[in-house]
């Protein structure tokens, strides 16, 4: 993925990171809050409220219409923001960048204003059984309405992409590969630069869905050379609403729309209307200004700390986490050696129904997921009916994995 | 908030030792339902003799409150008639949405499964079973209604 590090980056200041996320100052119940859910969104720091605020107090107006001086400021301040988001993935060009909600919404896009207009009957869709909802629910409708098979790669026991039988399910007839670069439940990091030059070796296309990648490891899309790459800024210190699309510029142009509305046209005539220039062909509608102007911040932000070093904090944690969890007793799900893992880190403990292990955790001001993660497929296939999961940021501690540990053994007293 | 508040010693008992957790042989009432949300299943067997429940059984997995909140339901129906258990049903699920104050003598040890009310996410883990039970006592004809959600 990234070029091989010659050197160890400097470590996370983490307490210096803490001190930045006026969140992390909260108690539940007494306890300090510990915050192991940052797959599901992460916390923001004040530099990224503060953008939100500044935005409303000083540049609020609508964008690119305006002819007043505050309108020009808050159309610099967006575009200035997707300028970032496209340095920060290595876009080469800011109008390859739609701006949207985020992930969810980029992948119902594609299927969309890419699926609904090329794919047809006898042709394939091909995802993998560690999708998230969001990466598996739009292309089915997709299926549904052009007559396309939707075909899955299946996973190994470790939790890794089983490629053995890619060359009969990646074949010609394939018109897409969507697939996660990080899996939001198992942690595994894929190797989407491979499947990218599979995939266009047989003609098709490669989707990214980055939800869980681009928060937590240095992206590239020239480099990947994927043709869309999905982008969830509530799940990288932003707001949340805030993320968009990468897509090559090409294929946003013969793309037809998606949402009808203001600011997606060019002209509009009683029967039929054409379409804004790229990205702006898009972005119907009022936007989400605010949200991405502070996912600006937020890339200020882990830019400034530094993506490589990001990873390296993250990498250290999720190791110990692993090793604690396994210790204890608990059957940690996927890769378990976490050069080839990101920091969202599934188990089963015991006998302990992961609801019942988070409400205990709870009470220890503990914050984890448990369920299903938006990906039963993949619970189906790991054989369990939900999964609990810590998952890990820039703001985590190894004490915290600790406490963690800790009171899951509370939830053996009560439950064991 | 206390732990001990949702998990009351009697739920856990249920919990741990499951009553009329079991296939029931000859029941004409069959449902079944799960809560996506956290993964819980319930399927209910009822064996019903001129309009009361004669026979009930339960199967199943999910967290503690779910299946405590099964295996107490079947105790507290058993040879209980339909109308009545309804009406049970009912008052539970106004316990569980806070409007109804359980009335002792009505659901005894039920009583215990108030405390899930602090807990708004895990109400419809508690109401998973008398959902199942509500489905496979109005699929007997006796109130065509249709089930919630």
């Amino acid at each position: 993925m990234a070029g091989v590090i010659e050197q160890k980056p400097a470590p996370l200041d983490v307490a210096r990171i803490r001190a930045d996320f006026p969140i992390l100052g909260r108690e539940f119940g007494g306890k300090p809050l510990i915050y192991l859910d940052s797959a599901a969104t992460s916390q923001k720091p004040r530099q990224v409220i503060g953008a939100l605020n500044d935005f409303y107090e000083k540049h609020n107006s609508n964008v690119h219409r305006g002819i007043y001086e505050l309108a020009v400021e808050a159309t610099e301040l967006y575009e200035g923001a997707r300028a970032k988001l496209a340095a920060f993935i290595g876009a080469p060009d800011p109008a390859t960048i739609v701006f949207n909600r985020g992930t969810t919404e980029s992948v119902n896009l594609v299927a969309h204003a890419w699926g609904r207009k090329f794919l047809k009957e006898g042709d394939e869709i091909l995802i993998t059984e560690m999708e998230h909802h969001s990466n598996i629910v739009p292309w089915q409708l997709a299926a549904s309405d052009t007559g396309a098979l939707l075909r899955y790669i299946p996973i190994t026991d470790d939790g890794l992409l089983d490629l053995s039988q890619l060359e009969t399910l990646l074949t010609e007839r394939t018109r897409i590969l969507a697939v996660t670069g990080m899996s939001n439940v198992l942690g595994t990091l894929n190797p989407v630069g491979e499947l990218a030059d599979a995939a266009h070796a047989v003609g098709a296309l490669i989707l990214v869905d980055g939800a869980q990648l681009v928060p937590h490891h240095g992206v590239d899309v020239a480099d990947l050379d994927c043709d869309f790459l999905t982008v969830s800024g509530h799940k990288m210190l932003g707001p949340t609403a805030s993320g968009g699309l990468y897509a090559r510029r090409e294929l946003l142009e013969e793309m037809g729309p998606f949402l009808g509305g203001g600011e997606m046209i060019s002209e509009v005539f009683p029967d039929r209307a054409t379409w804004n220039e790229v990205p702006f062909k898009f972005e119907a509608g009022t936007m989400n200004i605010a949200q991405e102007v502070g996912l600006g911040a937020a890339i200020d932000y882990l830019e400034a700390l530094g993506m490589d070093a990001v990873r390296e904090h993250e990498e250290e944690i999720t190791q110990y986490a692993i090793e604690c969890l396994t210790e204890a007793g608990a059957e940690v799900f996927g890769p378990k050696d976490a050069q080839i893992r990101g920091g969202a880190v599934s188990f089963a403990y015991k006998t302990v129904h992961p609801h019942d292990l988070a409400e205990v955790l709870n009470a220890e001001g503990i914050s984890v997921r448990a369920g299903h993660h938006c990906a039963q497929i993949l619970m189906r296939r790991l054989n369990v009916p939900a999964t609990t999961r810590a998952s890990f940021y820039v703001y985590n501690t190894k004490d915290e994995v600790d406490a963690l540990v800790a009171a899951m053994a509370r939830a053996e007293d009560v439950f064991g | 908030m206390a732990l001990d508040d949702l998990y009351k010693e009697v739920i856990l008992d249920h919990y741990k030792n499951p009553r009329n957790k079991r296939e029931l042989p000859g029941a004409e009432l069959t449902c079944s339902r799960n809560n996506p949300l956290c993964g819980d299943e319930i399927t209910v067997h009822a064996h019903l003799e001129k309009d009361a429940i004669a026979g009930v059984a339960f199967e199943g997995q999910g967290c503690s409150i779910s299946q405590a909140s099964a295996s107490m339901m079947t105790e507290a129906i058993a040879g209980k008639a339909v109308e009545d258990a309804k009406a049970l049903t009912a008052d539970f699920r106004g316990m569980m949405a806070g409007e109804v104050e359980p009335d002792e003598d009505e659901f005894g040890e039920l009583v215990a499964l108030k405390g899930v009310v602090k807990y708004p996410i895990r109400v419809k883990c508690a109401v998973l079973a008398w959902d199942v039970l509500q489905e496979a006592l109005d699929g007997a004809g006796q109130a065509a209604g249709s089930a919630p959600h």
